[in-house]
């Protein structure tokens, strides 16, 4: 792989013909390759920009003129305006503001979600898909058990049974809390797929190579079993990610997620709730935000999907790697 | 085959059990035990919520309450007026034998809470699963069978869309626009109710559609986009095959090679789809049936998580799992019976 990089890539000097473009292979990495095929896909381009502005715009949300939770009754209900985008809510708070802090949250909770689902199942899946056997059934057993919870209702329950008090380490409904509770249900399918890619790659010549040179089980699954079996994980985590923010905001707008004044886009529903159809820029642009956010993440992850499947087939012409 | 569903049935006796292992240590993390939110919210006194905790039987070590949850309390002696002495036999049946206890908030069995509530979901999502499929299964067709055409731009776009619509949004867009914008030009009312599953006494049919609009159009769009994605893409994948063109090449029309050849084989992983989906008509749609005021399975579990009440909150857990794991086992003997490429020994 290092190797290959340092070969030169694109100087190669190709004549404009493609039936001679076709014949030749110009040896390109593949994080390029799959870069070079992931930026042909429109939507995917579009989703990584809409959301990149969304995570910066949460990100400078500091930026802005107006407090986030102290209220002030003299500009209370407006609506969109020039002063202030989105209009104010009840309390006269900025609803911009709100809706860019809320994303803070969201967004983070979705990212912790990523990443404690990756942590428990990426290792369960591994282990039991490069063992096989007896530890294999039992983890997959355990998966199956996680997997017949009805997940969103167990999480309304955490939530519940959260917002009661504190657990050990785990402090009211906080960013953490909410992630960690949405995380531990959300694991199962990054098990499966990493089980599956390992059942395959476990069994191919260059690991029983790297065996026969002495290698321990532990450097075989950390150097050559999992970086190949790591696209439909990136993927499933693009798309994790997605979900995560859905069950977020839907935690919250019942009431057992992240608790006002503390903003998120969910609960930001929840208060618009009671006068939407009066005041309907409370309810508009919160959820609008959830659907922006939803909808880009899943349109990168369908690009990454077709740019990390070798089998499918690209339209254009010019396609010589 | 009989040999697999029995196994298969065995091993779900075992997840089931595995299962309420897990759901009852879940509850009983709750910190103070299931009856902090009542000391709470209704300021009862220490004394009086010790003698609560007795009559509920939450003074017991939990291993010995999972055992009552589970079989029942009958056969030993249980602190029924809660001065802290054993005094006359339990009531309790557990839940194998069918009693999931009584409801903290109504003080009824939680059975016939339940009990009351399924018919309405399942009137809901049945109609909405229905409607969902009458819609998607022309749409991923269509979609399949002129790829890149405008229509099939036009599809896929919606499904994304659609796929990224959190029904709690999409539920209130619908109040606002079919309730609180759009009037009847003849009555000046609203279009559609905003909630509820009928506003007249008795049964009048218009009514009843009426009030069926919004919460299934808010719940099928889900669906729709999500089946209608899954057909186009397993039609995509069958067009190509072999068999395809041998039923073309023997000159059968374009329209029996769809239907017959292509469209029924391509549907197989959509029915399995559809099974693992059924836990949904028993569960419900919580955010639906909370907005649409619907008094059905969700709202009940909402409510439920509202109130602590959580022996009503475990059975319907209970049962939800349940479900999933029957519909798993639908799903697979299904998809073994319909396509005879998959054996299962």
């Amino acid at each position: 792989m290092a190797d290959q990089e340092t070969l030169p890539t694109l100087n190669i000097d190709v004549p404009d013909d493609p039936e001679y473009q076709k014949q030749v292979t110009v040896p390109v990495s593949v994080g390029n390759q799959v870069w070079r095929r992931f930026r042909r896909h429109p939507g995917a381009v579009a989703g990584v920009l809409v959301f990149t502005i969304l995570a910066l715009a949460s990100i400078s949300a500091f930026l802005s003129p107006y407090p986030v939770n102290e209220s002030n009754m003299g500009i209370r209900l407006q609506a969109p305006s020039g002063f202030h985008i989105m209009g104010t809510d009840a309390l006269g708070r900025d609803l911009l503001t709100r809706a860019l802090y809320g994303g803070r949250i969201s967004l983070s909770v979705g990212l912790i979600v990523v990443g404690i689902a990756l942590a428990i199942g990426v290792p369960i899946g591994a282990l039991a898909g490069y063992y096989g056997g007896r530890i294999d059934s039992m983890l997959m057993r355990f998966t199956d058990v996680f997997l017949s919870l009805p997940a969103f209702l167990v999480v309304i329950l955490l939530g519940a049974i959260i917002s009661e008090g504190s657990l050990p380490f785990l402090k009211g409904n906080s960013v953490w809390t909410i992630g960690f509770v949405i995380g531990i249900l959300s694991w199962m399918t990054f098990a499966r797929l990493v089980r599956a890619a390992f059942l395959t790659i476990r069994e191919l010549d260059y690991v029983t190579a790297s065996r026969g040179l002495g290698s321990s089980d532990l450097r075989i699954i950390i150097r050559h079993v999992l970086p190949n079996s790591i696209g439909p994980v990136i993927v499933e985590a693009t798309l994790e990610m997605g979900y995560a923010i859905v069950q977020e905001s839907g935690l919250s707008f019942l009431g057992f997620g992240i608790q006002p004044p503390t903003p998120s886009w969910g609960n930001l529903l929840t208060n618009a709730q009671e006068n939407f159809t009066k005041y309907p820029w409370l309810a508009i642009f919160p959820g609008l935000m959830i659907f922006l956010s939803i909808i880009s993440v899943n349109y990168i992850g369908d690009g990454l999907r077709d740019a990390f499947d070798p089998y499918k087939v690209l339209e254009t012409v010019g396609e010589y790697t | 085959m009989i040999i697999y569903i029995m196994r298969r049935i065995f091993q779900t006796i075992g997840l089931l059990f595995l299962l309420s292992i897990l759901l009852f240590g879940l509850v009983n993390l709750a910190p103070g035990g299931p009856l902090a939110g009542q000391g709470q919210s209704r300021h009862i006194s220490p004394e009086k919520a010790a003698i609560l905790k007795r009559q509920f039987g939450l003074d017991k070590p939990l291993p010995l309450q999972y055992i009552i949850w589970l079989a029942g309390n009958d056969w030993m002696r249980v602190d029924k007026n809660g001065d802290g002495s054993p005094d006359s036999f339990g009531t309790r049946k557990g839940i194998l034998r069918g009693d999931f206890g009584f409801s903290f908030r109504t003080r009824r069995p939680v059975l016939d809470e339940i009990n009351l509530r399924v018919p309405n979901t399942l009137y809901l999502m049945s109609i909405t699963m229905g409607i969902a499929l009458a819609i998607a299964i022309p749409i991923g067709i269509l979609s399949a069978t002129r790829q890149y055409s405008f229509f099939d731009l036009f599809a896929t776009t919606f499904s994304f869309a659609g796929q990224a619509l959190p029904e709690f949004w999409l539920g209130l867009l619908m109040i606002l626009i079919f309730y609180a914008w759009l009037k009847n030009p003849l009555t000046g009312d609203s279009l559609f109710p905003s909630g509820g599953i009928a506003s007249t006494e008795g049964f009048v049919l218009a009514d009843r559609i009426n009030h069926l609009v919004l919460p299934v159009a808010t719940g099928a769009l889900g669906w729709i986009a999500w089946y209608s994605r899954f057909l186009r893409s397993s039609i995509l994948e069958i067009l190509p095959l072999d068999y395809m063109r041998t039923a073309r090449a023997k000159g059968l029309p374009e329209r029996l090679v769809l239907y017959r050849h292509a469209l029924r084989n391509a549907l197989i992983p959509v029915v399995t789809l559809i099974a693992l989906d059924l836990p949904y008509i028993f569960t419900g749609a919580v955010f639906i049936e909370t907005i649409f005021a619907w008094p059905g399975m969700g709202r009940l579990y909402y409510q439920a998580a509202v109130d602590r009440d959580y022996p009503l909150l475990l059975a319907v857990l209970i049962i939800g799992a349940a479900f999933i794991i029957l519909s798993n086992l639908i799903a697979d003997v299904l998809y073994a019976y319909l396509d005879p490429r998959v054996r299962y020994e």
